[in-house]
C-alpha cells in the first residue's frame, strides 16, 4: 500500500512509526506538542503517544540538545526538532562539542543515538534568519552524520534511518519543498541508507550535483535544456551530505565529463568546494571542463524582498550548465 | 580583601544561610544523625587524605613534563567526597575536569585520571560502569546532559537520582539555567552541585554575579536551593542525602551551593599571584581547612590515631603508586587510534586518511 504523500506528511509518518515500534524514541522541542510544530511534523504524536513521549520543551535550544545527549546517554533515542536551522546556533556548543564527540571522549563506551531535526533553507519569505542553509558547519564536524531529503519517499526513508542510526544525525528538511508536491509513499515501515546519493536522472553529457530544494531546480533546468539545446544531464541527489557517497559522485563524472553543483548555501567553503576537491582527487582526468558551481551568495541570507536574488535561480543554473557544455 | 570571595566571614556565611556540623576548630555545630556512623567519618579522612595526595602528585607530574595541564583541587576534597559518599551506586555522576576527589572516591581509577591529564586518548573511557561521565571542559554544558539522563531514568522509571558538579562560574552560563529550568519544569531526580570556591580563573564571584549566593538561584526555578559550608564533609555529605532521598521520593531537583576555597591555581598553567591575594590561600589553610576540621573532631572523638593516620598514608601512597605503574606500563600511544570512535563505523574517508596517516609513520612516508 502506498499513498500520495507530501514531505512533511512523510516525516511525520517516520516518527509515528519509529514511536510505535520502539517505546525508547521521545520528541522534544519548541511547540511540537499540542501545536504540533510549527510546521506541524509533529501534529498529532501528543495526543497518540502522551506526554511521556512527546516534550513541548522551554524555549531553550542549548537545553533542548544538551538535555537530549543526556537522554541519549541514558538509553532513550531522542528526536529533537529545532524550529529553523539559525536557531541552532545557541545549542552550536552542545552539537560540536558534545554531541558529535561523545564516543570519541569516551572511546566508544557511549553513543548517542539521536536526531536533531530542523527546517532549513530559504524560498518562504520568513523572517530574518528563517531561511539559512548552514550544512557546512555540521558536514565540516567529524562526528555528525547530516542528511537532506529531497523527496517525501526519502524523506520518511532516511529520517527512519537517521532515528535507527548509532550515531548523532543532523537532519536538516528543505522548508520550501514541505508541501511542494507529493509523491507515492509506501505505508510499510522502510529504509533508505545514509551515505548512498542516488542518480535521480541518467544523463551523457554533464552531471548536477544537488540535495534539497535546489534538486527541483536542476531537474527543472535539466528538462529545458533537453528541449532546448539537446543535453542529456544526469541528476544527482546527494541526500546524504555526511557520509558523502563517493563512488556514486565519481562514477557519475566519469561518465559525463563534466560537473555543475547547485547549492542554496553561501558560495565560500562550502559543500560544493568540497565536492570540487573530491573530484580533483578522483576525477580529474576524466574532466573535459572545470567544475562549475551555483551558489547563494557570500552575503546574509537577505531580508524577503530580494531572497530570491541571493537563490540559486533557474538562469544561474542554465547558464553554469552552458558554460561548462561549451568550455 | 576580606569580602572578595564573600566568605571569610562566618557571620556573614551565616546570614547567607550556610549550614555547617563541623566548626572550623572541629567542634560540633549541630547533632550528627545516625547515618554519619564512625565508619563513614573515617572513610571520609581516609578519602580526602588520599584525594590530596594524589592531587599533589599530579601537580608534580605536571611539572616534571609527564602530564599536560592539570587543574588541581586542593582544598575542595570536602565538597569533592562528601557528595560522592552520599550517592550509591547507580546513581549517575557528571563531574568537570576538576572534580576528580569526587570521581576517585567513587571509584574511578588513578591511573584514568592520570592518562586524560597526559592526554591520551583513553583518559575518557573506563567509567560508564561507575556511571560517571568523562570530565566536561566546557562550562556548564554537562548540567543538560545531567538533566537528559535524569530525565531518561524518570522515564524509564528507574529510581537513581543524578548529580552533576560545576563552579560558581558556571552558574554565569546559560546552560546552567536552561539545566536549572528543564530540571525544574520536568521535575526531575538530580543534584545540582556547586563548589563556589570563590573564583572563575581570575574572577571572583563578585564581580561573576549581583546575586549574593549561588543557591538562591533555585527558588527562581522552584527547587531546593541549599548553601553549605563546603569545608565542612559532613554538611556537604548530610546535604546531599537530603537532596538524594527527596530526590528519590520524587521530590525533584536541588541545588547545592557549597562554599569552598582552592589553595592552588585554577590551572598548572595559571598564576594566581596575578589576581588573588595569596594571603587568603594562607588564611583558609589555615583556618577551614576540610581534612584539618575532620581531623580535629576524629580526635576528639577519640577516633584518629597515629596508627591510623600511618595507615591511611601508606594507603594513599601504594594507591598512587600503583596507578604510576600502571601509567608507565602504558605502550606509547598509537596515533592510528585517533581515527577510532569517531563514528560506530568507520566511514571511507576516515578510512583512507588513517591509511595516509600510516604510511606517513613509516620512514619518509613517500611512495615510490
Ligand atoms: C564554555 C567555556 N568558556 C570558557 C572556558 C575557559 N575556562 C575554563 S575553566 C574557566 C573558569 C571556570 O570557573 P568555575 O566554573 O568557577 O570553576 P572552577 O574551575 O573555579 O572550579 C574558564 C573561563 C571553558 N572551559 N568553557
Amino acid at each position: 500500500m502506498s499513498r500520495n504523500l507530501n514531505i512533511l506528511q512523510a516525516i511525520s509518518e517516520a516518527m509515528d512509526q519509529k514511536m510505535e515500534q520502539d517505546g525508547r524514541v521521545v520528541l522534544l522541542g519548541e511547540d511540537i506538542g499540542t501545536n504540533g510544530g510549527v510546521f506541524r511534523a509533529t501534529d498529532g504524536l501528543l495526543e497518540k503517544f502522551g506526554e511521556d513521549r512527546v516534550f513541548d520543551t522551554p524555549l531553550a535550544e542549548s537545553g533542548i540538545v544538551g538535555s537530549a545527549i543526556g537522554l541519549a546517554l541514558g538509553g532513550m533515542i531522542p528526536v529533537a526538532e529545532i524550529q529553523f536551522l539559525a536557531f541552532m546556533y545557541p545549542a552550536l556548543e552542545q552539537v560540536l562539542s558534545h554531541a558529535a564527540r561523545m564516543r570519541f571522549r569516551t572511546r566508544g563506551e557511549y553513543s548517542l543515538p539521536m536526531v536533531i531535526r530542523t527546517p532549513y533553507g530559504a524560498g518562504i519569505r520568513g523572517p530574518e534568519l528563517h531561511g539559512e542553509s548552514v550544512e557546512a558547519f555540521f558536514v565540516h564536524t567529524p562526528g555528525l552524520k547530516v542528511v537532506v531529503p529531497s523527496t517525501p519517499y526519502d524523506a520518511k526513508g532516511l529520517l527512519v534511518s537517521a532515528i535507527e542510526d548509532p550515531d548523532p544525525v543532523i537532519f536538516l528538511e528543505p522548508t520550501r519543498t514541505y508541501r511542494a508536491f507529493r509523491e507515492e509513499v509506501p505505508e510499510a515501515l522502510y529504509r533508505v541508507p545514509i551515505g548512498k546519493a542516488k542518480v535521480v536522472q541518467e544523463g551523457r553529457d554533464v552531471s548536477i550535483f544537488a540535495w534539497g530544494s535546489m534538486l527541483q531546480l536542476a531537474i527543472s533546468t535539466a528538462r529545458q535544456l533537453q528541449v532546448e539545446r539537446g543535453y542529456s544531464c544526469e541528476i544527482v541527489d546527494l541526500r546524504s551530505l555526511a557520509p558523502l557517497d563517493r563512488d556514486t559522485i565519481v562514477a557519475s563524472v566519469q561518465k559525463t565529463g563534466r560537473a555543475l553543483i547547485v547549492q542554496e548555501a553561501h558560495k565560500t567553503a562550502g559543500m560544493a568546494s568540497e565536492l570540487i576537491s573530491l573530484l580533483n582527487d578522483e576525477a580529474l582526468v576524466y574532466l573535459k571542463a572545470p567544475i562549475k558551481r551555483v551558489s547563494g551568495f557570500d552575503v546574509p541570507v537577505p531580508f524577503f524582498s530580494v531572497e530570491d536574488d541571493f537563490m540559486p535561480t533557474q538562469a544561474r543554473v542554465k547558464q553554469g550548465i552552458v558554460d561548462t557544455m561549451l568550455f | 580583601m576580606l569580602m572578595e570571595h564573600g566568605l571569610r566571614d562566618d557571620r556573614l556565611a551565616q546570614g547567607l544561610g550556610f549550614t555547617q556540623f563541623l566548626t572550623p576548630d572541629g567542634g560540633l555545630a549541630k547533632q550528627l544523625d545516625g547515618r554519619m556512623d564512625d565508619s563513614l567519618l573515617l572513610d571520609m579522612y581516609r578519602n580526602m587524605v588520599i584525594a590530596r595526595q594524589f592531587d599533589r602528585k599530579a601537580v608534580n607530574l605536571q611539572r616534571q613534563g609527564r602530564l599536560g595541564t592539570y587543574a588541581p583541587f586542593e582544598g575542595q576534597e570536602a565538597a569533592q567526597i562528601g557528595s560522592a559518599l552520599a550517592i550509591a551506586k547507580d546513581d549517575w555522576m557528571f563531574p568537570t575536569y576538576r572534580d576528580h576527589a569526587a570521581t576517585i572516591t567513587r571509584g574511578q581509577s588513578m591511573t584514568t585520571v592520570l592518562l586524560y591529564w597526559a592526554g591520551r586518548l583513553e583518559g575518557g573511557a573506563g567509567t560508564k560502569s561507575l556511571r560517571i561521565l568523562p570530565p566536561s571542559v566546557p562550562i556548564a554544558t554537562h548540567l543538560l546532559h545531567a538533566v537528559g539522563m535524569a530525565w531518561a531514568t524518570k522515564l524509564r522509571k528507574e529510581n537513581v537520582v543524578t548529580v552533576g558538579y560545576f563552579g560558581d562560574g558556571a552558574s554565569s552560563e546559560g546552560d546552567f539555567h536552561e539545566a536549572l529550568n528543564f530540571a525544574g519544569v520536568y521535575h526531575l531526580p538530580i543534584i545540582f552541585i556547586c563548589q563556589n570556591n570563590g573564583y572563575a580563573i581570575s574572577v571572583p564571584f563578585s564581580k561573576q554575579s549581583a546575586s549574593k549566593t549561588i543557591s538562591q538561584r533555585a527558588s527562581a526555578y522552584d527547587i531546593e536551593g541549599e548553601r553549605v559550608d563546603g569545608n565542612d564533609v559532613l554538611a556537604v555529605f548530610d546535604a546531599v542525602s537530603r537532596a538524594r532521598e527527596r530526590a528519590r521520593a520524587g521530590g525533584g531537583p536541588t541545588l547545592i551551593e557549597a562554599v569552598t576555597f582552592r589553595y592552588g591555581a585554577h590551572t598548572t598553567a595559571d598564576d594566581p599571584k596575578r589576581y588573588r591575594d595569596q594571603e587568603l590561600a594562607t588564611d583558609w589553610r589555615a583556618h577551614r581547612d576540610p581534612i584539618t576540621r575532620l581531623k580535629r573532631f576524629l580526635e576528639e572523638r577519640q577516633l584518629w590515631t597515629e596508627d591510623f593516620e600511618a595507615d591511611v598514608m601508606a594507603d594513599a601512597t601504594a594507591r598512587i603508586e600503583q596507578a604510576l605503574d600502571e601509567f608507565a606500563r602504558y605502550d606509547a600511544p598509537n596515533p592510528l587510534d585517533m581515527f577510532e570512535h569517531v563514528y560506530a563505523e568507520m566511514p571511507w574517508h576516515l578510512k583512507e586518511q588513517a591509511a595516509e596517516l600510516e604510511r606517513a609513520m613509516e620512514k619518509d612516508g613517500m611512495q615510490p
